[in-house]
């Protein structure tokens, strides 16, 4: 049977395979090869070796920008997951009207991420105007502005995992505590967060990785100003890239950077759900 | 007893607090989506009535200045058959490597898992100028670069769901007279259909709601501006802003979303849990 499926690789896999070079592995090799170039556009490279990544690394933006990218992951994923966790915890006891209260929440979800970052923008600033400020005076009004609308957007997501794994908390666990007397707070620590550990790694990288990557709010709330103070790394490269003529090999650099940063979180969430299941 | 009611009522008071949280922003835009573009920055937080109403001549304005409809038709145009596409031959080429066990569908897996992790900004100039080379700056060219681009995601989806289907239903198929094609098509593909929704719910997601994409490879001087790069381009260009056309903008574009997510949501939660998962 293997044979014979095997001859027919053209209509199987070569439309994929053909779509998958020219949008990511062709992309992909040019990018690495191109951040140790001098270039313009793709075909008037030339060779300069490992200067792009010292320019990356003397300036002072992408610095800024990697620094704000950490601080805001920081505080985004505790919050999300903070309030994600205890919003699962209200929707799993059983009241009426769970799925109402579910599907509100998750809402903002599904929004994209620019016209989000707009409505964010417009209803911040209203808040502002009643101080007389706006929201580019200062980079931590967008930084603020930043972490309530990515709480927004992610808190409905994380507590649908949250609510999936508390689901699955046996009841005869329950049970059994609050037959040995066991208060609310007991057997949240005790049973409910060591039974649900593995949909907090997940919702941990899932912020994370979301946090770092994040482009389209930043560009729609604050577009980086005051004076690119709020740009994030992604769209510090952005900028790198298409704001200033020249500056394309220091672009594809900082991606690569960028790169390696989003590729060594995803491996050590793969690298931790892995050892989680050997020991379960 | 009376100690279990007193916190449940308290949980309800919780959770709608929490719910108007939620939904004031939306209420929020749609409030000064009707009001006169000067009062949105004056009294933001007001009823649009008496003279601060405006009717629908915001939403006039919006659709006018950025040719809305027409946006929407690309955006759905480009979401319906990406995801068509994504769905139909990602599937196509899981089955395949998962059947056919040899060196190079060994090394396409690995090379479509490793597509994951790498962020859309590695390769956004580089595939933005290839597109322009291949003259793939149109809607059918965005359906290449999104099967392309969604590949990873997508055939690790269906390997992992394909791994889990018995071959002895194909087997019997094919010794029946089956040609591949017609066993993939009777036989597997309808199998996959709980995976095949949820893929499909996840690229629609992401396809709809894209800006960087279509708005490297597109531009904004053609016409086949998409949602979001209106909603930008209507913004982010330099001169006044008339936040009015913006906020019935705004309004226009969550329209289509929550109509998609009432008509589909329990597919749309278990679809992203399930993606949550695995990816």
């Amino acid at each position: 049977m293997e044979k014979n499926i095997k001859r027919y690789f053209p209509i199987f896999v070569l439309p994929t395979l053909i779509a998958f070079l020219i949008a990511f592995v062709i992309p992909f090799i040019m990018g690495l090869y191109l951040s140790f170039c001098d270039f313009t556009t793709v075909t008037n490279s030339k060779f300069v070796g490992l200067s792009n990544y010292m320019n990356t690394f003397s300036d002072k933006e992408f610095l800024n920008a990697l620094w704000f990218t950490v601080k805001f992951a920081l505080i985004a994923v505790v919050t999300i997951n903070f309030f994600g966790f205890i919003m699962a915890l209200l929707l799993t006891k059983g009241l009426k009207g769970t799925n109402f209260f579910r599907t509100v929440f998750f809402m903002p979800n599904l929004i994209g991420g620019i016209v989000l970052g707009y409505i964010w923008q417009s209803m911040i600033n209203g808040v502002l105007a009643h101080y007389k400020v706006t929201m580019l005076m200062d980079p931590k009004y967008g930084f603020w502005g930043m972490v309530i609308l990515m709480n927004w957007q992610m808190i409905g997501y994380i507590m649908i995992i949250y609510i999936a794994g508390l689901q699955n908390v046996s009841p005869d666990l329950l049970e059994a505590a609050r037959i040995d007397g066991a208060t609310e707070l007991q057997t949240l620590i005790k049973i409910k967060i060591p039974m649900v550990m593995p949909s907090i790694t997940i919702c941990l990288f899932l912020t994370i990785t979301n946090s770092f990557k994040m482009f389209d709010q930043n560009l729609a709330l604050t577009a980086g100003g005051p004076s690119n103070k709020t740009a994030m790394l992604a769209l510090d490269i952005y900028n790198t890239f298409y704001g200033k003529v020249g500056f394309e090999g220091v672009g594809q650099a900082k991606a690569v950077i960028f790169f390696i940063i989003v590729a060594i979180i995803g491996i050590s969430q793969v690298a931790i759900s892995r050892r989680k299941e050997v020991e379960s | 007893m009376k100690n279990n009611k007193v916190s449940k009522v308290l949980t309800y008071i919780a959770l709608i607090a929490l719910v108007i949280l939620f939904i004031t922003p939306i209420i929020f835009v749609v409030m000064n989506s009707f009001k006169g573009k000067l009062f949105i920055s004056d009294q933001p937080f007001a009823l649009p009535k008496g003279e601060m109403f405006a009717g629908t001549a915001n939403y006039v304005t919006g659709i006018e200045k950025t040719d809305f409809f027409h946006a929407v038709g690309y955006s759905a145009f480009i979401t319906v058959f990406s995801v068509l596409a994504i769905v139909v031959f990602t599937s196509m080429t899981a089955w395949y490597i998962v059947r056919v066990k040899a060196k190079f569908t060994t090394a396409l897996y690995f090379m479509f898992v490793f597509s994951m992790i790498v962020p859309f900004q590695m390769i956004m100039f580089t595939m933005s100028k290839l597109a322009d080379i291949l003259h793939l700056n149109s809607p059918i060219g965005m359906v290449v670069l999104y099967l392309g681009f969604g590949a990873g995601l997508s055939v690790f989806m269906f390997c992992g769901f394909v791994k889990a289907i018995p071959l002895e239903i194909e087997e019997a198929a094919m010794i029946d007279g089956c040609t591949p094609i017609q066993t993939y098509f009777k036989i597997v593909f309808p199998i996959l259909k709980p995976t095949a929704i949820t893929v499909a719910i996840l690229n629609a997601m992401w396809v709809w709601n894209d800006y960087l994409l279509p708005y490297l490879v597109i531009g904004v001087s053609t016409k086949y501006k998409t949602v979001p790069v209106v909603v930008q381009y209507l913004m982010g260009s330099y001169g006044s802003k008339d936040y009015g056309a913006l906020m019935a903008l705004l309004v226009l574009a969550i329209i289509p979303i929550v109509v998609f997510y009432f008509t589909c949501q329990k597919h749309i939660i278990e679809g992203v849990v399930a993606g949550a998962v695995k990816g």
